[in-house]
């Protein structure tokens, strides 16, 4: 016979259960549940319980659909006491892997046009270098492919990938440029005037540059329509970064600060001193939790965006020329002549642990000065730019093993690249869609909701005026004197302002009343002494 | 050192020769930023492409009528067969496949106010010359007389078939009860409310309690009646007349009433004193009501030129349909299919509409079938979006609708501008609580 078992007593397999959706619901939970209890209306209670019995069942399923990824992540761990991952050198590295990995770890010396900037396309596939001094040029880097190369014959700041391998733009001396695969100019966009950091939303397909005179300018790429102009009046930015999350952007600028920018704004959202010194390069992570930053002050900070709160500070030799961070949550920081890569710091930051003493890899260290680093998307692929070329090194762990192919697909053909573009477009995101919580889209207004259910109810009390004043406070900032002292009626003598002044003389006299009461009370020797208020 | 690094061959995503490419998920929600934004924009494009594809109206039925068409009824016995009656008296029987005529008679000298089948698949038909006539379109020419015909003192309007028993009721100024077993042409029992003596515009018989029998009237009741006993069992007054009375097939407690007022109410049979829902979008007298095979919808038409359709539990109506040319619409229904339309209008045609406007009939694929329901499922998600609300529904009505429909808003609007302040200068005693709108249009009952 089964008995029934109490609420209190779980059996193990409940609580496996219970567990497991715990372990799921980390990763694949979308917030709270919405509890039912209060729900008076049966059917909107029913309904609500069968949308969290089905949002319960959706984690659980995502859970269980992990065990169709095929691809684990790269690693690289010390074996004995003694070993040390930063002292691998990259050679070791390329003799202990495969032969298809190791090719991806080259260097290409290109001294004249240096130095370097690059940027891979969404999906790691191609490759867009473009030299100071005007050398522009794209690869597919893994066949080792070339695709274009330009020589432009004036100064380039920064180039970008678009959403797709097909175009980029790049920030040259006076104007931002896009060119196709072919390297065929098509846009001169002449509004964004001397850029110097350009930044790309994919998802919203708003080409963003930071300009020198200090305006942060967004194109729509899709329509090639401007979408905004921002002042960031702090002078010359110094560094722009995109929230990956929210989409949006970070500027760095020479007095320290990093200012938060939506084009939807014309201030900016937040601004923070992050630094003491000029802000030099700025990074945040794939959820838009944490941002990194160094400065001219030689510190790279760890900050949580979400409570902008300073984690982890640490100091540098050299003030850290360039940042990022991978899928994985390593980061990368270029100085002087060395990259540094740091495993687990935001990890840490996240667990509210120690920092981490210790770098996971190191390289350079040969006389080439770092201008920018980029970590190459499903890859564990650092790419690196300096003024005598650009370095693809090998970070074990770094990239996300299991891509999404709907997402970005590294292995993507013709056909799919073409249908991605389309469904890209289909969804393209409005530019006033850019909130800080990249959720507020579709959440109940519930304070304009009860406003509006207060004013459409016939049967409300209008709010009594003279009933708050008589009521609320005594002493010097009673609402009655507050009331009376208020500046910006002038002259004007309405019922309402009659009322309240016979209402404090009223006061005046009850309490000039209650102290010859007092007085009275005390007699007349003691009645010196009484208090007003008493 | 242990050392791995990440290794995809490219072998593993396409297999060499083949072209088949593999789909490899990740359903991480860190790989998918912007979610929330870009399903509501995917729901977006969802409703405007239902709207892109709306396009209700299919054709009409043969030639219609030469005069208008003031009634309609289903052949039970068929899923693509009905029956219309004109007013010059003309019987037609329509096939939907075909949208062609089936059978076609000169059946009366007046108005034919009512049509009904049998369970023998023959057609009852009455009118306003005081006749009811019973024709077997089926197995007779266009020609042949009527296969019975009864003579009443008055003229009909409107005629209903017991559900289970061979008997029919048929409505003039009082309800009278056919048998169509015995060849007498007096009726077996009469029902009247005693004291009314107003013409009955339509009567229904309830298809699970099938001897309650419902009517209204041109005194502006509401009327149940029970065949066992032979009495009218509970009278219900509304504010105007109300035209057309019919049951829900899945829920037969519950019922429809297309009132003057421009409304249409539903009502639970058992419990009167307020109505279900009430159905508010018509500028003119709503002329015919009916439920859909499923019980979830209804289809009304009226005096304004235009066919709504509605959901049981929501107010506003779902779609409108209108034609450039469609007059006063007196009759509409749903195909027994559930998927389409029917729509008898003054200017003798009889349309055949979609029910779901956007709906395709033809065989869909599996992708494109889930798709539809992942974008149902989307717009359904995000539907109180303001901008989705809006755009399922706006509808491009005639100009004439559209400022009747203003017209009426600022006359409501001042009715209950004038009643509020009457309430507002009402001492506190003398105020009545405020009447819900669904109980407002009830005058009086009755048992």
């Amino acid at each position: 016979m089964v008995h029934p078992t109490s609420k209190a007593v779980m059996s193990a397999e409940e609580r496996a259960e219970k567990q497991r959706y715990a372990q799921a619901e980390k990763t694949y939970g979308r917030g709270k549940a919405v509890s039912s209890k209060g729900v008076h209306d049966k059917k909107l209670r029913a309904n609500l319980k069968a949308q969290e019995a089905k949002q319960k069942q959706a984690i659980l399923q995502a859970k269980d659909a992990e065990i169709l990824l095929e691809h684990e992540a790269g690693f690289l761990e010390p074996e004995g006491e003694i070993e040390r991952t930063y002292k691998v050198r990259q050679d070791e590295i390329q003799e202990s892997v495969g032969i298809e990995t190791a090719k991806k770890g080259f260097e290409l010396r290109l001294n004249d046009f240096g130095p370097y900037r690059m940027d891979y396309t969404r999906n790691g596939r191609d490759l867009l270098l473009a030299g100071r001094k005007g050398h522009v040029a794209t690869m597919d880097w893994r066949d080792g492919k070339l695709g274009c190369e330009l020589n432009l014959n004036e100064t380039v700041r920064d180039a970008r990938w678009l959403h797709n391998n097909q175009f980029f733009a790049v920030a040259q001396k006076k104007y931002v440029y896009i060119y196709d695969h072919q390297g065929v100019e098509l846009h001169c966009l002449s509004k964004h005037l001397e850029p110097l950091f350009l930044e790309f939303l994919p998802y919203h397909f708003l080409l963003a540059s930071a300009q020198i005179s200090g305006y942060l300018k967004y194109t729509d790429t899709s329509t090639g329509q401007t979408v905004a102009e921002l002042p960031t009046r702090l002078g010359r930015p110094t560094a722009l970064c995109q929230n990956p999350s929210n989409a949006i952007l970070h500027v760095g600028h020479q007095n320290g600060t990093v200012t938060l920018w939506s084009p939807n704004s014309q201030t900016n959202l937040v601004k923070a001193q992050v630094h003491n010194g000029p802000v030099r390069s700025l990074a945040i992570d794939r959820l838009g939790r944490y941002m990194v930053s160094t400065g001219q002050d030689q510190k790279m900070n760890i900050w949580d965006i979400r409570m902008f709160k300073e984690v982890h500070s640490y100091s540098c030799y050299q003030p850290g020329a360039s940042l990022s961070i991978s899928d994985r949550g390593l980061t990368a920081v270029g100085w002087g002549t060395q990259v540094s890569v740091w495993r687990g710091l935001l990890d840490a930051a996240q667990a509210d642990h120690e920092k981490v003493q210790s770098p996971y890899m190191a390289w350079g260290g040969d006389g080439q000065r770092i201008e920018n680093l980029r970590w190459c998307p499903y890859e564990d692929v650092l790419g690196v730019g300096h003024d005598q070329g650009f370095a693809s090194l090998i970070v074990p762990g770094a990239g996300e093993p299991n891509f999404d192919s709907l997402e970005a697909n590294p292995y993507e053909n013709v056909k799919q690249r073409q249908e991605a573009e389309v469904h890209s477009l289909l969804t393209k995101l409005q530019p006033d869609m850019i909130s800080l919580d990249p959720n507020v889209i579709g959440r109940l207004d519930t304070i304009n909701d009860k406003k509006m259910r207060e004013v459409k109810d016939l049967d409300r009390r209008p709010e009594e005026h003279m009933e708050k004043i008589k009521n609320r406070g005594r002493g010097r900032n009673s609402a009655l004197r507050k009331y009376l002292r208020k500046k910006g009626r002038g002259n004007v003598i309405d019922e309402k302002r009659l009322k309240a002044e016979a209402l404090r003389k009223d006061h005046a006299e009850r309490r000039k009343g209650q102290l010859q009461q007092a007085r009275d009370d005390l007699g007349p020797a003691l009645g010196r002494f009484a208090k007003r208020d008493a | 050192m242990k050392i791995k690094a990440l290794s995809r061959p490219v072998a593993s995503q396409q297999a060499p020769g083949s072209a088949v490419v593999r789909q490899s998920r990740n359903l991480d929600p860190a790989q998918h930023p912007f979610e929330r934004a870009r399903e509501y924009t995917r729901a977006l494009n969802a409703i405007k492409m239902e709207r892109m594809f709306a396009a209700p109206f299919l054709g009409q039925m043969g030639d219609g009528h030469v005069d208008g068409v003031y009634s309609m009824a289903k052949d039970p016995g068929s899923l693509e067969r009905f029956a219309s009656g004109s007013g010059d008296g003309v019987v037609k029987v329509w096939d939907l496949a075909t949208r062609g005529e089936v059978f076609q008679t000169q059946a009366h000298e007046g108005i034919v106010k009512g049509l009904s089948w049998t369970h023998d698949r023959k057609l009852l038909s009455c009118a306003s010359d005081k006749t009811i006539k019973l024709w077997d379109p089926y197995n007779s020419s266009a020609d042949a007389p009527p296969a019975a015909s009864w003579l009443g003192t008055s003229a009909f309007t409107s005629v209903a078939h017991h559900y289970t028993q061979p008997a029919f009721a048929a409505s003039s100024s009082q309800i009278s009860i056919y048998d169509l077993s015995r060849s007498s042409s007096t009726p077996t029992q009469t029902l009247q409310w005693p004291t009314s003596v107003d013409t009955i515009t339509s009567i229904a018989f309830n298809p699970s309690e099938t001897s309650v029998l419902g009517s209204t009237a041109l005194d502006r009741s509401v009327i149940l009646y029970d065949l066992r006993t032979s009495t009218p069992v509970h009278k219900l007054i509304l504010k105007l007349a109300s035209n057309k009375l019919c049951f829900n097939m899945m829920e037969p407690m519950n019922f429809a009433v297309a009132n003057e007022d421009h409304n249409a109410y539903l009502f639970d049979m058992r419990k009167t004193d307020r109505a279900l829902n009430v159905l508010k979008d018509h500028v003119a007298a709503v002329m015919d009501v009916e439920f859909s095979p499923t019980g979830e919808e209804l289809v009304t038409a009226s005096y304004d030129r235009t066919v709504r359709l509605w959901s049981r539990s929501k107010g506003a109506s779902l779609d409108i349909y209108f034609g450039k040319r469609q007059q006063r619409v007196f009759s509409s229904m749903f195909t027994p299919d559930n998927k389409y339309v029917l729509s008898g209008s003054d200017d003798g045609n009889i349309r055949l509409w979609r029910a779901k406007a956007s709906d395709r009939s033809g065989i869909k694929s599996a992708r494109q079938r889930s798709k539809l329901e992942y974008d149902q499922a989307l717009i359904k998600r995000y539907s109180h979006m303001p901008e989705i609300r809006r755009i399922k529904r706006q509808r491009h009505v005639p100009k004439s609708i559209k400022k009747a429909g203003e017209i009426k808003r600022e006359e409501l609007a001042a009715i209950k501008r004038r009643e509020e302040n009457v309430r507002k200068h009402t001492s506190k005693k003398n105020l009545k609580p405020r009447q819900s709108e669904r109980e407002k249009m009830i005058l009086a009952r009755e048992q």
